[in-house]
């Protein structure tokens, strides 16, 4: 039986078809998936995102910092001001991902961090493992107790701050990927992170979970669009977003996912997973794809054809902004933006260019 | 769930509606184009192709989803409905105007035995 955000009741109530994802009950769209889309590219759109998780990990000054410095790829003393967000791989000793996930500083006791739905029980068992060998005075406090909304598109801020009283004053001088903490009249003790998973500005909020329907139900009377897991992976892909489970999991290395930007293997630090990742050259990457021929829709594990070797789709789908298919395809190092290859698309081969995502940022075609 | 009473239906979300000349239009349900979603690429069968039952003889592709497009019946294409191909959201917005091809059955009785309204009503609601 999978899982109920505490969302749930609203979304059946505003007509959502519901789906599971990763153990949970979302909702795929309330209407068109396309419109959506276009509600998040060009206004405002919400999405309940409470499947996710957020970890605490807390400890006496330092401690929490020096666990992730080794628990994370990434490296964490990127982040020296408080509220500083930092997208990182949870790497496996082989280096395989365990998932992928943000890690907000917000004071030397005090990291956040926000992990996905489907991996949340493996990842508190890894991690306490690390706990367990490293810092074992370090607690990590799983908020069940928190719902997360993400507001996301060009007018999400605005609206956010009619929605949430004073909220303008702590969220407004939030530079991208930054977090501030702020106590709201309505809403309770709200976590505000200028982040998101759609290429547009936004805000993903942390709420308590009991105050989680007013909240979703005032940013609606704000006009801000409900928006389901259809318009979310259709945005995510766009804005060249990887999802974990399908475009990379623990089977591969994140040097073959298009995460080397995320991995540090340059500084002296060790992390979990370094020694597997010096080793190994990465043989395949992922590369995005722009499907030119008319025939169908690109779609995850469709094989690709180069001229290096086969490939494979890992996410694929129509990009409502650019109005054509776009994929993300695992395919031989060696083959380069720009160069044609062939997907098959039930049984017919059809022709595609290899592109560098973002397909889209910030509404705008980066591709054509 | 908008089921009209003017036509039937099959199992797999097809709707046939018997024509006067014999032959018979063919659609997907609306139920069919609501658990499909916005509707992005359709691809029809050609006139004069040959279709046996159950064939799979055209294919709708959502933003979500392919789904292939079952013949209810066996017998001869006569016409697809070719204005889809530029505008396949028509069946998101009206299931059961948007048709998809029509066909001359082999056994114009073979019509009679198919699902009525209430039965594929029933058959969605249990579903």
């Amino acid at each position: 039986m999978s899982k109920a955000t505490v969302l749930n009741r609203l979304h059946r109530a505003a007509g959502a078809r519901m789906v599971d994802f990763g153990g949970w009950q979302m909702p795929v769209s309330y209407g068109s998936q396309i419109d959506e889309h276009h509600a998040v590219r060009r206004d405002a759109g919400m999405f309940d995102v409470s499947h996710m998780r957020a970890v605490d990990v807390r400890g006496e000054p330092s401690t929490p910092r020096d666990l992730l410095r080794y628990a994370l790829a990434n490296n964490v003393d990127k982040l020296k001001t408080p509220g500083r967000a930092l997208y990182s791989c949870l790497l496996r000793g082989d280096g395989g991902v365990l998932d992928d996930l943000i890690a907000y500083f917000m004071r030397e006791d005090w990291f956040r961090l926000v992990v996905n739905a489907a991996t949340t029980d493996k990842d508190l068992a890894w991690l306490s493992g690390l706990v367990r060998e490293r810092a074992p005075q370090v607690s990590l406090q799983p908020r069940d107790d928190l719902a997360m909304i993400a507001v996301q598109g060009p007018q999400a801020r605005a609206k956010t701050w009619g929605a949430i009283a004073g909220s303008e004053a702590v969220t407004a001088p939030l530079a991208p990927f930054t977090a501030a903490t702020m106590t709201s009249a309505d809403f309770g003790e709200l976590f505000v992170a200028r982040t998101g998973y759609t290429g547009e500005d936004g805000f993903e909020i942390t709420v308590p979970a009991v105050h989680a329907e007013a909240l979703w139900s005032a940013l609606a009377d704000q006009g801000v669009t409900r928006c389901g897991l259809g318009a979310r992976d259709t945005l995510r892909l766009e804005a060249g977003m990887n999802l974990y489970g399908q475009d990379m999991d623990e089977r591969v290395s994140p040097l073959e996912s298009g995460l080397g930007w995320t991995v540090d293997l340059a500084s002296p630090r060790d992390f979990s997973g370094k020694a597997a990742l010096a080793a190994a050259k990465p043989l395949r990457r992922l590369a995005g794809l722009l499907l030119c021929d008319e025939g169908g829709v690109l779609r995850a594990h469709q094989c690709v054809y180069t001229d290096s070797g086969a490939g494979e789709v890992t996410s694929g789908t129509w990009a409502p902004t650019l109005e054509r298919s776009i994929a993300l395809a695992r395919v031989p190092a060696e083959v380069a933006a720009g160069t044609m290859v062939e997907v098959e698309v039930r049984g017919k081969r059809l022709a595609a260019r290899v592109v560098k995502p973002p397909f889209v940022r910030h509404g705008v075609a980066l591709v054509s | 769930m908008n089921v009209p009473n003017d036509r039937r239906y099959v199992d797999s979300h097809e709707w046939i509606r018997p024509e006067s000349d014999g032959t018979v239009t063919i659609g997907i349900t609306d139920h069919a184009q609501a658990a499909l979603g916005d509707l992005v690429y359709v691809e029809l069968p050609k006139p004069g192709r040959k279709v046996a039952l159950n064939e799979a003889c055209a294919v709708v592709e959502s933003v979500k989803a392919a789904s292939d497009v079952y013949s209810p019946l066996a017998g001869e294409i006569v016409a697809s409905n070719d204005t889809l191909t530029a505008k396949p959201e028509a069946v998101n917005e009206d299931a059961y105007a948007a048709w998809l091809f029509r066909l001359r059955p082999d056994d114009a009785a073979a019509v009679a035995g198919l699902l009525d309204a209430a039965a594929y009503s029933k058959l969605i609601a249990e579903a």
